[in-house]
């Protein structure tokens, strides 16, 4: 059978697609810009609005979801420091005594069979169980590499900048063991540049290792652009191969051919701070918090209309409510949540008492992705603060595939049209173009763009409603909720 | 990295079996290209000004 199949990756030299200017001026951003939003409350503008104010009655709590056993201490955040500093290699041994050690060459399946038992899945967005990967990367033929991903591209997430500014021993740790259990000699620590507390701690620890701890497994770090594509698993690999933060399809996944073409083990690094966690105290030990299915802890980032905006770290089944709790709570009523961060949906507030997990949030088209929450209060405009989202997409193609560039930003003129009013037809034509650039990415950034625009038509389905009748409330004039960061940044 | 430049050329010599999206991109049908169209889609992927279509066996 004969099958004609859509594009074939460009041989080299990328071009780029008419109409797209690729600004190269780098704007270095604070660290904490990436934790900081607004959080403050928005006077409801109108009578529409304010009919949402009220907090809807829980439909389900705790106990309907079974299996569920609730976190006794933070296991990855209970080793902070309390003075704020990173925990350095003597402290850190004195909590995890072990070191990890490769065995030349070989790899060591009985750290992924407890990998395995344990039931991690990875904490960068896919879910994907990391087990099944380490296994798939042993098994090559060539001896693979460690790709350790702490670029966090995600504008709405600041956990694995806590992970790798307070805790760079716990992740050098999971790299390592992950190293050893598939038999790689090389590990890479991607960081995004542009977060210098991060960078130097990661450069500070990997010296104290130096010093006090050499391993036989060579150990350096990629100083990654602050561009969001930079961390899709490809872009990574090629950064590193070529120095371009670009995706690439044609060459194999990178577990296949990544880093000098190397099989690569691209984990997120709390998914490798959990690893080091489970080599340490095993996999009963990681099921004791969690749900049969989804088993260990989070970290979470709570944003938006909370208390106490930050980094909290909850079990897996806890539900979306739990979660805002840990971070004060909902600072005023709500109307929505962003789960997954920019690169994921919104979900209604009656889904804030389901469970946090894939499964909890399946039925919204949601899932807990890198771990981002973002509370919106009742008084913003869902409609406007999705067409920046989708306009931030559109800004942060990576250039390469038609339907990316010309399809989102069409898709995010649309959204703007939509958000100060519309027309009859609109909603439809956005829906066509949404299943029109889907899948049709050389990578999964546009199909983020499609997804949050779906849950945006279920969640926020009265304004649409009210917009495509030309009856939009004052709302989308109204102060940005939600920071969205610029992309004036180059690929190198 | 996909190559394909948006020229279309694809659409106009297979109508059949490649439409073209609103930016004009192939958009085409998935499974087993029927035999009587197979000499055109060759012709189509022999004349992508971007090399950017490929057939495959499965
Ligand atoms: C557009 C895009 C951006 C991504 N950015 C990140 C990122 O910043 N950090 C990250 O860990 N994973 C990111 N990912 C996911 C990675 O490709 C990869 O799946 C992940 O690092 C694997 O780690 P895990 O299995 O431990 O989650 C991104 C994926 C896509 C499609
Ligand atoms: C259908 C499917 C099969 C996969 N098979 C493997 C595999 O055999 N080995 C492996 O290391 N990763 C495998 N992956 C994981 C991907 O390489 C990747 O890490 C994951 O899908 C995250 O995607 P992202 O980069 O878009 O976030 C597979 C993913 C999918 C969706
Ligand atoms: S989406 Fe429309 S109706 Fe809703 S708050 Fe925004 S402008 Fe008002
Ligand atoms: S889909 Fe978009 S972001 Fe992904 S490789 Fe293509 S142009 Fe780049
Ligand atoms: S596949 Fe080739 S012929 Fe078809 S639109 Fe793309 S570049 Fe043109």
């Amino acid at each position: 059978m004969v099958v004609l199949t859509g594009y074939d990756p460009l041989p080299g030299g990328l071009r780029l697609p008419r109409g797209i200017v690729l600004s190269e001026i780098s704007v270095l951003s604070e660290p904490m810009q990436r934790l900081l939003f607004h959080s403050g409350y928005v006077e409801p503008p109108s009578a529409a609005a304010a009919r949402r104010t009220k907090l809807p009655t829980p439909v389900a709590t705790r106990g309907t979801h079974e299996n569920l056993v609730r976190m006794t201490a933070p296991r990855l955040l209970g080793g902070l420091s309390p003075d704020g500093e990173a925990v350095d290699l003597r402290t850190h041994r004195a909590a995890y005594a072990e070191p990890p050690i490769s065995r030349r060459g070989r790899g060591d399946a009985a750290i992924i069979d407890a990998v395995e038992a344990a039931g991690l899945r990875g904490r960068g967005g896919a879910g994907f169980p990391t087990a099944r990967k380490m296994r798939t990367v042993a098994g090559a033929a060539r001896p693979p590499v460690v790709l350790a991903n702490g670029t966090e591209g995600e504008p709405a997430s600041g956990k694995d900048a806590v992970l790798l500014s307070r805790l760079p021993h716990l992740v050098i740790d999971g790299a390592l063991w992950a190293a050893a259990a598939v038999g790689a000699d090389r590990v890479v620590i991607a960081v995004d540049r542009s977060n210098g507390v991060a960078a130097e701690a990661v450069a500070h620890a990997l010296a104290e290792r130096e010093r006090h701890e050499p391993s036989a497994v060579a150990i350096e770090v990629s100083w990654t652009p602050p561009r969001y594509v930079a961390g899709e698993e490809s872009a990574l690999v090629q950064f590193v191969n070529k120095g371009v933060a670009k995706p690439t399809v044609g060459a194999g996944r990178p577990f296949q051919r990544g880093i000098d073409g190397r099989p690569t083990l691209v984990q997120n690094v709390e998914t490798l701070a959990h690893v080091a966690q489970i080599a340490a105290w095993g996999p009963d030990w990681f099921r004791l918090d969690g749900t049969a299915g989804e088993a260990g802890t989070a970290l979470y980032t709570v944003t938006g209309a909370v208390t106490r905006p930050g980094i909290v770290e909850a079990p897996m089944g806890a539900t979306t409510m739990e979660i805002l709790a840990m971070a004060g709570g909902p600072s005023v009523p709500l109307q929505a949540a962003l789960v997954g961060g920019f690169f994921g949906a919104w979900v209604p507030t009656e889904a804030l008492w389901r469970s946090h997990t894939r499964a909890g949030l399946e039925p919204y088209g949601a899932s807990p992705g890198c771990g981002v929450i973002v509370a919106l209060p009742a008084g913003a405009c869902g409609l406007s603060e999705t067409a920046r989202l989708v306009a931030w997409y559109s800004a942060q193609s990576a250039g390469q595939c038609g339907p990316c560039v010309h399809g989102l930003a069409d898709l995010a003129a649309g959204c703007t049209d939509l958000a100060h009013g519309g027309g009859p037809g609109l909603v439809e034509q956005l829906r066509r173009w949404g299943s029109m650039i889907e899948g049709r990415g050389g990578c999964h950034h546009p199909d983020g763009a499609v997804r949050l625009l779906r849950s945006a038509f279920a969640v926020f389905a009265d304004d649409v409603a009210a917009h495509s009748a030309g009856r939009p409330c004052r709302a989308s004039a109204s102060v940005p909720f939600i920071y969205v960061p610029d992309a004036a940044h180059g690929w190198r | 990295m996909i190559s394909c430049e948006g020229h279309g050329v694809c659409a106009d010599l297979v109508p059949e079996w490649i439409a073209l999206d609103d930016w004009g991109y192939p958009l085409i049908r998935e499974g087993a290209v029927p035999v009587p169209l197979l000499a055109r889609v060759r012709w189509a992927v022999s004349n992508c000004p971007a090399l950017a279509l490929r057939l495959a066996d499965t």
